[in-house]
């Protein structure tokens, strides 16, 4: 059924079709009307789960772990200061390999207040064991939840997953979206099969403390397994996802216009949505440019990227956030793959904190820019921050 | 791509109005977006929303700088925000007033203006209060008729659809001031 939904009322749907039985959550702006709407649906008896009210985020994710140690699925939802302040509990989640599904919108932290988007709180988790998806539109966001519950909740995964959107410009805004059938999306995910579950017929405890001798360092190993089989189970998951409803999602880079291209943009969210538009407008001009949407940043598809810096002569990264390390964080990882696999120029650009709009004009000069550099073959900096207040170059 | 940028105030249901009529475009078969401008809301406090509606998939996910149209709720935001940035020179205005075009444009320097006394018609079919009328039901209307872009009937059922309370009264009041708005301009 199409509908008119914003991308919170797109995630609330993707939960309500995938079936959790427990949802624990705290509101946080721009991420409360996600719960609410989740709230109404169950108020109304069209979702039949228990829902959790908890003082904090912390306890948010300790309900959703406790609940799904007991063999249900849970799903929850956070943004910014409510993410960081679940920090400890989100790596809890993961090492204790509970395939929890929780939505994320991306908004920057403080201070100053600032309630717009920003990738500073998901990246701030990149190290949590968590698999990370990032979406453009709104039916992506309700599709992802679905697909996220398959993929990890595979035995061989086990690992808790963010659906992440771009705070207002997703989050409050409203699109045409594709609501599957209830049937076919039950088809697709199943049941929810636990590999292991607090049981009072058979009992036993898990975390419990264990030496340096005793297996911490293998369960952590076999996390980093799980990670890297995660990239074959994703793969398998899209393409059945696309085949059963009709879609066209690539597993891990969106490409856009990158064959013979001089010089690609390589981005997370909703930039690359923008992007497309500016590639039409510019290809039309004669500039050969594409652009690539990463969708999942954990697990980092190495050879994906690498195989996307065959086919051009540089890559621009944009980040909408800023780690303080060797320029933001796709950026790092972006050229850490990329080391002793080709020298074509990667350069940052770090645009769009705290929601500063990002225009098709100011994306045209980051092209132009990058063209220059392509044609160059060296970047004339490593890190440029785009369209600081008073920076005329940009503005 | 038609891009259409609402002005009110806090309460008087501006972002809901981009929402609708985004609702109207898509159930006529066309790509939507509606969105706000987010700032932090308070009851009176000037208000900014958004509609895109295009006859494919819309990628755009900025705000909107350059509007075919341009919605007034509330004639006293005429001197308190530039409601004419960025409008292109054959987009349209539409200001809920009593006042006629030709006299608006003393105030707004552009050439085509619409008016419609959305406040009146909200009172008559009892939206909001005397003091705090709801309008945004009605402006839609006169949109319709303002870009020939959707069809009353549309319009009106998509409020039907939305509207929390009062639904056919809503619809009503986009009726009339679909037949009342005066248009001024080429």
């Amino acid at each position: 059924m199409k509908m008119i939904l914003t991308g919170n009322e797109s995630a609330a749907w993707g939960a309500r079709l995938s079936r959790p039985k427990v949802i624990a959550a705290y509101p946080i702006t721009p991420q409360t009307s996600i719960i609410e709407t989740i709230a109404s649906f169950i108020a109304n008896g069209e979702m039949d789960a228990r829902y959790i009210r908890v003082e904090s985020e912390h306890s948010a994710m300790a309900a959703c772990i406790a609940a799904q140690n007991t063999g249900v699925r849970t799903y929850t939802a956070t943004s910014a200061h409510g993410l960081a302040l679940m920090h400890e509990v989100l790596i809890w989640a993961s090492g204790a390999r509970l395939p929890i599904v929780m939505s994320v919108v991306n908004r920057a932290m403080a201070p100053p207040w600032s309630v717009w988007t920003d990738q500073l709180d998901t990246m701030a988790e990149r190290d949590s064991g968590w698999i990370q998806v990032y979406t453009q539109n709104n039916q992506e966001v309700l599709d992802s939840i679905i697909m996220s519950y398959k993929i990890a909740e595979k035995h061989n995964i086990l690992l808790p997953t963010m659906v992440i959107e771009d705070a207002f410009i997703l989050s409050h805004t409203s699109e045409g979206v594709d609501v599957p059938e209830q049937k076919k999306v039950d088809d697709f995910i199943g049941e929810y099969n636990p590999a292991f579950k607090l049981d009072p017929e058979e009992p036993a405890g898990f975390g419990s403390l264990i030496m340096p001798e005793g297996p911490y360092m293998e369960f952590r190993y076999k996390m980093a397994l799980a990670m890297e089989e995660a990239k074959k189970e994703i793969k398998k998951v899209v393409e059945e996802f696309n085949e059963t409803f009709n879609r066209n999602y690539s597993p891990f880079i969106e490409e856009y216009r990158t064959e013979d291209a001089d010089a690609i943009m390589f981005v997370l969210g909703t930039i690359g949505s923008t992007a497309k538009d500016v590639v039409d407008s510019m290809r039309s001009e004669g500039y050969k440019v594409g652009v690539a949407r990463l969708r999942y940043f954990r697990p980092f598809p190495a050879e994906e990227v690498r195989r996307l810096a065959k086919k051009t002569n540089m890559i621009g990264v944009v980040d909408r956030s800023y780690s303080f390390g060797p320029g933001a964080d796709l950026f790092a990882e972006t050229k850490s793959v990329l080391y002793n696999h080709t020298d074509i120029p990667v350069k940052n650009y770090v645009m769009g904190l705290g929601g500063r709009d990002i225009t098709p004009a100011i994306l045209r000069k980051v092209f132009l820019d990058m063209l220059h550099i392509a044609k160059e073959g060296v970047a004339d900096k490593e890190i440029e921050w785009v369209g600081l207040q008073g920076d005329e170059r940009w503005s | 791509m038609i891009e259409i940028r609402f002005h009110g105030r806090g309460g008087q249901g501006s972002v809901i109005a981009s929402k609708i009529l985004a609702k109207a475009f898509f159930m006529e078969g066309k790509y939507v977006s509606a969105f706000p401008y987010y700032g932090v809301e308070r009851r009176g406090a000037p208000v900014t929303a958004f509609t895109r509606m295009d006859e494919k998939p819309i990628r755009a996910k900025y705000q909107i700088y350059e509007p075919n149209f341009v919605i007034v709720l509330d004639p006293s935001l005429l001197s308190a925000v530039n409601v004419l940035k960025g409008i292109k020179e054959d987009g349209y205005v539409i200001v809920n007033t009593m006042k006629k075009p030709e006299e608006m444009r003393k105030k707004l320097n552009f050439k085509n203006i619409a008016t419609v006394d959305a406040t009146s018609i909200a009172i008559k079919h009892r939206l909001g209060s005397q003091a705090a009328p709801i309008v945004n039901t009605a402006i839609l209307g006169a949109f319709a008729k303002v870009s020939g872009l959707v069809k009353i009937e549309t319009v009106m059922d998509a409020i039907r659809q939305a509207a929390p309370a009062k639904q056919e009264e809503n619809a009503q009041a986009a009726k009339d001031a679909y037949e009342s708005v005066i248009m001024g301009g080429d």
